[in-house]
């Protein structure tokens, strides 16, 4: 009966809605605005914005002209997907573990993929520094990609194993008892159960990898500078703020329609777990 | 046992390394008794030492507490509002305005907050604009483990204080409130947690006034390799694994809820 | 005056009309059960009345003054929820006190107050545990003695047996009857069981798609139920279609197709040729041999079809010459003897002239 939670709510209801409201539309919403409407700008003499009413079509047309920005977009997207790709490889047998763990020692084993990702983002990335860096594999895309997997592993690990840990033994024992081996029971019943757990997962990885500057600029040469980098550099070094916001609205829209398609596929996968379930 | 078992474990183990083993060599080598971090030397406290008589990192680590604790309380104060709005009365707007910031790439927030507080309010950068960019991504991690916390909870506990003859306010004070308390304190610890580590928003709105241990430890590993960054390191995991081991002893269910 | 009374209620949530023009007058140290499948608007009514709902149309008075505009917390009646709704970080001592408190009484007076109402529920030797340590049936209790300590006007129940298993259940319904009987506070029930309604309330409202179709004592609503829906809801019962071919003062003729003239009684005046349905509890048909005689103005033949023998009793599903299966309930009361027909047997079915009842279309 949620419907009939309508006595009169009156100014308890406003005492908490309006203040988190007012305060995110301030600071989150009216800037992200200001940002799309910063990409239709031009540039000012000195950098920033051109005084208003200077609205120009610029700055899309500049980055769509120069192949370059395609080509880092693409580059985002290739690592980004290679990011998700092996996380997805090195977190499901850890998951898979943990999910099939007596239960005492489940949340210990959980808590153990998360320690690590409590340390300083900055910290992490150090650490690959340091043990790069003698290896002479410092600058190069393979550390880009390390230093990438390693930032985002725990997102992938958390909804793979809160996904596993729903699957109901019993499911696999009916698969061999029907003739399935280990490997057929793998690919026909645990896997196909489990990719609403990739998806979200894959979300959780793809997105902020794809706006990542900082594991470029610290662990990549100059070669391997991604969206987030080119983004950056408009914003504090060129102070090209009409192209800065442009990049970050396709950005944004990338994500958007990405997390739109996360949304979907899980929404799916979710429907075949539960008619299997 | 099985052979698969085997492998499984081997796998996972790897995994468990992979994790560990970078951290473990943060941690070894800021008692390294050699400028180079390339072979162990002998034991020593001396980065410790030295980074107490830091100025520019004990100024930096002031601010990032001042700014952590300022910016978690407002946040778990509006935070709570929001899970408590969200849970009770469902305004459509409200999910969409709490939960993106937490969701969209960093990134974004950091240079839509830039161009705000330089463009719109023409401010200077600084604690303020530092302080409303950590609130705003928290908020949403508040509001999250709250309206968890109130979604576990039967609803006609609250209608059964009303009804008893409880003033919406004597509700609130005596039954909602120490029934939310563990929430609020894991929500705090983890606005704490995330306003001191944070680097990429504050990054852009921080301006060439203020500086926080994110940004000095940046800008220390941008020239060059240090023990005094081990040292600082070893110092914020420390911290951060207390607040992390603190939050999950108060509420076991929030750090899956951060997933 | 009533105590409380419901007048012209109506509510909406959107399109739905979950209570349509309720009216009902409730007296003081009444038992009153709202009785009726779920959704059928008696938790609408009941949030009403506690103030956690507003109706749209009419309004509810308490002595006389109307309620419209009094918050929850200001209305002098408790509610026993259907989850108990136990406050889980307060003592069962802290959870009664609650109520003394919010009254702002004294800490002496509450004190002795709750020592009152955990004697009252049996419950002395709990007073320092929390809810989640409790039993089932002792959170009913605790339930029950913080809706009860502070003294309202009214006590509201809403389906608070509905969490405990069949035993205690029936335990808990003398418990109440006996509670009630001792506070003298009068309860408001709701439940979709009419059992219970049947077993606790002075009187009862039978509701069905927010309206009441029927309001009286318990063994009125089951001897003489005003329409089709509320017999078949409460108890078992035959229900025969009938056209009326005779009435007068009292008797009432009815015919039966393929069955032939039943003889019934009924003081209303009705149109003869009139449709409607015989209405006949199992109880009340006794089952004889086909050569047995018997001294009854309403006698058909039949075959055993099916029979479930209970124990105590026994129930017979009997075919009739126009093909419709009656019900019978024969009690086993001769000593040694289980069964009095066997399946397949040829008997007859009777009953009483006033054994049932004629209910209009």
């Amino acid at each position: 009966m949620s419907a009939a939670r309508t006595q009169p709510a009156g100014l308890s209801k406003w005492v908490v809605t309006l203040p988190p409201t007012i305060f995110l539309l301030v600071f989150f919403l009216v800037p992200a605005l200001i940002v799309a409407l910063a990409g239709f700008r031009e540039t000012g003499e000195f950098g920033g914005l051109a005084p208003w009413p200077g609205l120009s079509l610029d700055a899309y047309r500049f980055l769509l002209g120069d192949v370059i920005y395609l080509e880092i977009f693409a580059r985002s997207f290739l690592v980004a997907a290679l990011t998700t790709l092996l996380c997805i490889v090195f977190a499901y047998p850890l998951a898979w573990l943990i999910a099939r763990s007596p239960k005492q020692r489940r949340d210990v084993l959980v808590l153990l993929v998360i320690l690590p990702f409590a340390s300083n983002f900055l910290v992490r990335i150090y650490a690959w520094i340091m043990l790069l860096g003698p290896a002479n594999l410092l600058y190069t895309p393979f550390a880009v990609i390390v230093g990438m997997v390693y930032a985002h592993l725990p997102f992938m690990v958390l909804p793979l194993y809160i996904n596993l840990e729903k699957h109901d033994p019993a499911l696999l024992e009916a698969a061999q008892d029907l003739g399935a081996n280990a490997w057929t029971r793998f690919w026909r019943v645990t896997f196909p159960l489990s990719l609403p757990g990739i998806f979200s997962g894959s979300a959780l990885v793809f997105i902020p990898v794809l706006g990542m500057f900082a594991v470029p600029e610290l662990l990549g040469g100059t070669g391997d500078i991604l969206i987030g980098n080119l983004i950056k550099e408009q914003f504090l070094e060129n102070r090209d703020w009409p192209l800065g916001s442009a990049l970050s609205i396709m950005l944004t829209a990338c994500v958007l329609l990405l997390a739109g398609l996360a949304a979907w596929a899980a929404k799916r996968g979710l429907h075949g777990t539960e008619a299997v379930s | 046992m099985k052979r698969s078992q085997f492998w499984l474990w081997a796998a996972a183990l790897a995994t468990y390394a992979f994790l560990y083993i970078p951290l473990a060599v943060v941690v070894l080598f800021s008692f390294n008794d050699s400028v180079l971090n390339a072979e162990w030397v002998g034991f020593t406290t001396r980065w410790y030492v030295k980074l107490l008589h830091d100025d520019d990192m004990l100024h930096a680590a002031a601010n990032s507490l001042l700014i952590a604790l300022a910016s978690s309380s407002v946040a778990t104060l509006l935070g709570a509002m929001a899970g408590l709005a969200m849970h009770r009365y469902r305004p459509r707007w409200l999910p969409f305005l709490v939960l993106t910031p937490v969701a969209m790439p960093e990134i974004l927030l950091g240079v839509s907050l830039l161009l705000f507080f330089r463009q719109v309010l023409d401010l200077s950068l600084g604690l303020f604009s530092i302080l409303a960019a950590h609130i705003t991504f928290s908020i949403g991690f508040v509001a999250v483990i709250v309206r968890a916390r109130l979604a576990g909870m039967d609803e006609s506990t609250f209608e059964a204080a009303r009804n008893l003859g409880a003033t919406p306010w004597a509700t609130f004070r005596r039954v909602t409130l120490p029934l939310i308390m563990p929430a609020l304190v894991a929500g705090f610890l983890m606005a704490f947690t995330l306003s001191i580590d944070d680097f990429v928003i504050t990054f852009f709105v921080a301006g060439v006034g203020v500086n926080t241990l994110p940004l000095q430890i940046y800008s220390m590993i941008k020239v060059a390799v240090t023990p005094e960054v081990n040292a600082i390191s070893t110092l914020l995991m420390a911290l951060t694994l207390t607040l992390i081991l603190i939050a999950s002893r108060i509420a076991p269910d929030v750090l899956k809820g951060r997933a | 005056m009533a105590l409380l009374e419901i007048r012209n209620v109506t509510r909406r949530f959107g399109s739905l009309e979950a209570v349509k023009d309720v009216s009902i007058a409730i007296e003081a140290g009444e038992f009153f059960t709202l009785l009726g499948p779920s959704g059928c608007g008696k938790t609408t009514i009941l949030r009403m009345i506690a103030g956690f709902d507003v109706p749209d149309e009419g309004e509810i008075l308490l002595d006389g003054k109307s309620l419209s505009g009094v918050p929850p917390e200001k209305r002098p009646l408790h509610t026993v929820f259907q989850s108990y709704a136990l406050f889980p970080h307060m003592t069962v001592a802290g959870n009664i006190a609650f109520p003394l408190e919010m009254a702002g009484k004294s800490a002496l007076e509450i004190r002795r107050r709750v020592d009152e109402t955990l004697a009252l529920v049996h419950l002395e030797d709990k007073a320092g545990s929390f809810p989640h340590e409790l039993s089932g049936g002792q959170k009913q209790r605790v339930a029950l003695a913080r809706g009860l300590v502070n003294q309202p006007r009214l006590l509201l129940l809403d389906e608070p047996l509905g969490a405990l298993d069949a035993k205690l259940r029936v335990e808990m319904q003398i418990e109440l009857i006996a509670l009630q009987r001792e506070v003298g506070i009068t309860f408001i029930f709701v439940t979709h069981s009419q059992q219970e309604a049947l077993a606790l309330s002075h009187r009862i409202a039978v509701m069905k798609d927010g309206r009441v179709e029927q309001l009286d004592e318990p063994d009125k609503l089951y001897s003489a139920p005003a329409n089709r829906f509320v017999a078949d809801f409460i108890g078992k019962i035959n229900l025969i279609e009938v056209e009326v071919t005779s009435s007068s003062k009292v008797l009432l003729g009815l015919c039966a197709a393929g069955l032939g003239e039943i003889a019934a009684t009924d003081p209303r005046p009705i149109a003869v040729g009139e449709r409607g349905v015989f209405a006949l509890r199992p109880e009340l048909i006794r089952v004889f041999g086909h050569r047995e005689s018997a001294d009854l103005k309403n006698r058909f033949e039949g075959v055993v079809r099916e029979l479930l023998y209970l124990g105590d009793v026994t129930l017979y599903k009997v075919e009739l010459a126009n093909g419709c299966l009656i019900e019978a309930l024969m009690p086993n009361a001769a000593p040694g003897r289980a069964k009095f027909h066997e399946v397949g047997d040829a008997v007859a079915v009777c009953w009483r002239h006033d054994a049932g009842v004629y209910l209009r279309n």
